[in-house]
């Protein structure tokens, strides 16, 4: 795909307000389907590079390949899925919709969410949520090290191992709403899997006013 | 600040088309390094020793220059000029002979080794890759660069590969922090970097540990302790080819394998072209750990 | 009567009172000193160059008739839609959060009268400053607070803010005084928590990831915005080198005396390089790229005349931005509130705990009877006259100097009354034809 393709693909797509495209022959191509405002269904045929469906609004962004760093990186609405592995910074400071990785995502998945959900069927690397403010994270497999490092109000469910959780991060009590939240995550995201078999983890809320006494986790 | 490509071949069945593949993907990598372009490839073993030489005024530098060699050693020596660059083909034991020779003269040595020749410019990927034919080559392995400058200047001698030991060579996307100290440290040992950019220490670092006895992966462990900053490193020697990222591991980095060969690119697209990537393993490599396969 | 002569009490060079007050409030709190602002320590500045003027060899221009052109184009490099100024004077990036909603109003009002841009900050845009900002660029952050692609949209050019002169290489800390019920909501942040800000961009890390991100941008908003890139004053060669090499239009550098909401005042006054010092390497990098005045150079940190402005403009700037002086001229740190910053343990012109919300002129605050008493329609007139004061004198200076446009000013037309300020700015000595450190900086 040459420069001016993409500019004419994205500029094509964003001034779409409905209807489905199909994106062949990328070939890792960076900002592929980035910046759409409406209720349109794409299609990316194969894998992109960098932020591949970027700051999404409303579409329904599907990716039959693995997406590069930054896939649906701050996204307001809609939802974005990729059916392979996903690079790291997936779904980085994301406001809201649906973001689904039917393989795995690498490092630094979810940081600085906002509101996003985010759902990965396989692993995810380290540091992970670091920052995150809130919405859901949800990880059918492991987590890598530094889970939720310095984390807020977003919640974390992961039903595999987690290597080691950052820090002011802990695991929480599942309690019944949180079984509702997840239950509905997993049947939008069509992952095979209970909500009892996760285990969650949140913010001790120890760093939110400075005391010296934690000055280490800094 | 860059983009880095290698690609290790486990068996021989690809091993003619090494430099085709490895040229498309240097070629995927330009928008990360548009200042200058550099691959070393790792061939057939010579009898000798190989020595991959440049001048910026090669008509005049290389003209004669096989003839003289021959007469300053008494031995064959011959001589394969590519544009701006030349593969001496030395008898064993000349090495420091030749090398005071050329340094009279004003040729730079880029590496020598029994296998690996290096060549890089200044320009981009697909007009350096073709100034120095990289498609017509063979080997068993070899890592290409395309560099963004951030401190050091924009030429030739700091594209990359850099390489500091026979048949060893290095490549970084990144920037370290503690490069000064370690470069102090080293030139204390007697690897002494050859220009102020910081890849170049890290290259003299794995040459000084492998000199010591170290082997590939130690080496590379070792940077994980002495290096600061931010790296990718991946890491080509006679037999083998490796690859470590700092503890952070921000800079973008995947790999793929298959059957065949193990690959590495800054990108995902880096390896579209490859064959059988449908099928690859493909993954993004652990921070902090060391990944390294030798034949 | 004890006849032996006693020396006076000697006070400490090296532990004067000010560091042993500081080491007991260490002591007693346990957390480094965190304040608003930028460097209050004596640095070479503007202050220390000089103008020589027109009389024989150089021919002046006259005052108020002979015009001198002062607009300024941003972003003429890849955006379809440069900004046209009519000033080189803007407005730094503040945020609605460190600023009260009509603090940010002022500075609109106030820009779009003087015909120059204004800039958001840290925490996203509001209704009011886009509404009161004729022209308006929109910072894009590592926390992305409030970030959003109608907003980028609606923007008229975009700042990627990669450091700033009062902390280049880090982060800040906005204390949890100031996270009101609306701030916390435009940051998706718990009310009264302490605000922990990320010293690097969450999605990407180096000039290379850098132009994609670029493109990312671009493709989002059409290339239609100027995309600016901020730095701190850290190393200016490389730093401006790399930006034009992502792919900036714009380049913003902010030296060590440029403020800052709250952040560390070891920070403030220990990392990053005088606003002075940093232009010239700046504008070598471009010049060595063949960029000089293609990629327009944004300077910032400490202006505060319309000789600052010319000076900053000699040296290679296309323009400036204030953050500091328009606030001083809205009211920060006005005397006519001497008694309550007596009551704050401060006096006029000391105040810098901007970040504790409690802001006696009711500018970098969040509450809301302290708000009220900034009526952002005066604060806007008095920030247009000031950017108007400042634009005459840099005018004057121009003229005096033989110019028909503020940017034809140059290095030589300026003269330095130190050997430091003659290094930094790469100008000579007063006097002499010596520049120290020529060939070098």
């Amino acid at each position: 795909m040459a420069w001016t393709e993409l500019r004419e693909l994205n500029s094509t797509l964003q001034a779409q307000t409905g209807g489905e495209w199909v994106i062949e022959n990328t070939r890792g191509a960076h900002a592929l389907a980035v910046g759409l405002q409406a209720p349109l269904e794409v299609t990316i045929k194969g894998s992109t590079g960098y932020y591949c469906a970027g700051m999404n609004k409303e579409a329904r962004v599907h990716v039959t390949g693995s997406v590069g760093p930054g896939v649906a990186e701050n996204m307001i609405s809609g939802s974005v899925v990729v059916e392979g592995d996903a690079s790291q910074y997936a779904g980085a400071t994301g406001h809201g919709g649906l973001l689904v990785i039917k393989g795995n995502a690498s490092s630094r998945c979810g940081i600085s969410m906002k509101g996003i959900d985010i759902v990965v069927h396989g692993n995810i690397g380290h540091m992970s949520a670091f920052m995150a403010q809130s919405g859901n994270l949800v990880v059918l497999g492991d987590a890598g090290d530094a889970l939720g490092d310095s984390l807020y109000e977003a919640r974390l469910f992961v039903r595999g191992k987690v290597k080691s959780l950052g820090a002011d991060c802990i695991e929480k009590e599942m309690r019944p709403e949180h079984i509702e939240i997840l239950r509905d995550l997993l049947a939008r995201a069509g992952a095979d899997a209970r909500p009892e078999e996760f285990r969650r983890y949140g913010s001790a809320r120890k760093l939110y006013n400075f005391n010296v006494d934690h000055a280490g986790d800094y | 600040m860059c983009g880095i490509v290698g690609l290790f071949l486990k068996k021989d069945d690809l091993r003619p088309r090494l430099g085709d593949l490895l040229t498309e993907m240097l070629i995927s990598m330009t928008d990360r390094g548009p200042d200058s372009a550099g691959i070393a490839i790792y061939g057939d073993a010579s009898q000798g020793l190989k020595m991959t030489i440049q001048s910026e005024t090669p008509d005049e530098a290389f003209t004669g220059l096989e003839d003289n060699l021959n007469a300053l050693l008494g031995a064959p020596v011959q001589m394969r000029v590519v544009d701006t660059h030349a593969v001496l083909t030395l008898p064993e034991g000349s090495e420091a002979e030749v090398r005071a020779y050329l340094a009279e003269k004003g040729i730079r040595i880029m590496g020598v080794g029994q296998s690996m020749e290096i060549f890089k410019e200044v320009g981009l990927p697909k007009d350096v890759a073709a100034r120095f034919g990289i498609r017509q080559m063979a080997g068993s392995h070899g890592i290409g660069h395309t560099r963004m400058a951030t401190e050091s200047a924009v030429t030739t001698l700091g594209a990359h590969p850099f390489s500091t030991d026979g048949d060893q060579c290095l490549v970084h996307n990144g920037s370290l922090s503690n490069h000064n100290r370690v470069r102090r440290e080293l030139a204390r040992k007697g690897f002494v970097p050859q220009t102020q950019n910081d890849t170049e220490v890290a290259a003299c670092y794995i040459s000084s540990r492998l000199a010591e006895g170290a082997n590939l992966g130690e080496a590379l462990e070792g940077t994980l302790d002495d290096l600061d900053g931010f790296f990718t490193f991946v890491v080509g020697t006679r037999n083998g080819f490796g690859v470590v990222r700092d503890p952070i591991a921000c800079k973008p980095a995947v790999m793929a394998e298959t059957d065949s060969y193990v690959a590495f690119g800054s990108e995902y697209r880096a390896f579209a072209n490859l064959p059988g990537i449908e099928d690859a393993r493909i993954w993004e490599p652990e921070p902090a750990t060391v990944y390294f396969w030798e034949r | 009567m004890d006849q032996t002569p006693h020396t006076l009490p000697r006070q400490s060079w090296t532990f004067s009172n000010e560091i042993n007050s500081e080491i007991r409030r260490a002591a007693a709190t346990g957390i480094y000193d965190i304040r608003g602002g930028g460097a209050k320590r004596r640095v070479p500045h503007f202050d220390d160059l000089l103008f020589l003027g027109a009389s024989i060899s150089r021919y002046p221009l006259e005052g108020y008739r002979e015009k001198c052109d002062t607009s300024v184009v941003l972003g003429t490099r890849f955006a379809k839609k440069p900004i046209e100024l009519k000033i080189p004077i803007t407005i730094a990036g503040m945020s609605f959060g460190a600023l009260s909603a009509h603090a940010k109003e002022a500075l609109g009002r106030g820009a779009t009268m003087a015909g120059t841009s204004t800039t958001t900050g840290d925490g996203g845009m509001t209704n009011e400053e886009r509404g009161h900002s004729e022209k308006l660029v929109y910072q894009y952050l590592p926390s992305r607070y409030g970030m959003n692609p109608d907003d980028l949209r609606r923007a008229d050019a975009i700042e990627i803010v990669v450091g700033q002169g009062a902390k280049p290489g880090g982060g800040g800390m906005l204390l949890g005084q100031k996270i009101t019920e609306r701030v916390a909501k435009m940051r998706n942040l718990p009310m009264g928590i302490d605000q922990r800000s990320a010293c690097r961009h969450p999605d990407w890390t180096g000039p290379d990831d850098l132009e994609i991100k670029i493109l990312e941008l671009r493709e989002i908003t059409g290339w239609e915005k100027p995309i600016y890139i901020k730095i701190g004053g850290a190393r200016p060669y490389y730093d401006t080198a790399l930006a034009v090499k992502a792919g900036a239009d714009v380049v913003v550098l902010d030296g060590m005396q440029g403020g800052t909401a709250a952040t560390q005042d070891v920070f403030i006054e220990h990392v990053g390089q005088p606003t002075l010092a940093c232009i010239r390497p700046a504008v070598k990098a471009l010049q060595d790229l063949g960029m000089h005045r293609k990629v327009q150079l944004v300077v910032s940190g400490g202006i505060r005349t319309g000789a600052d402005v010319a000076k900053a403009l000699a040296l290679g700037a296309d323009a400036v931005a204030i953050g500091t002086a328009a606030l001083v001229a809205l009211g920060d740190n006005d005397p006519r509130w001497e008694d309550e910053y007596q009551k704050l343990g401060t006096t006029a012109g000391a105040y810098d705990d901007w970040h504790e919300g409690r802001d006696p002129a009711g500018i970098t605050t969040q509450d809301p009877e302290l708000m009220t008493r900034l009526n952002p329609v005066d604060a806007g007139r008095r920030l247009r006259n000031y950017l108007a004061v400042m634009t005459l004198e840099c005018q004057t200076i121009a003229r005096a100097c033989g110019k028909s446009h503020v940017h034809n000013l140059e290095p030589e037309d300026l003269c330095a009354l130190t050997v430091e300020a003659a290094a930094m700015a790469g100008v000579p000595l007063a006097g002499t034809s010596w520049i120290p450190g020529q060939g070098g900086y």
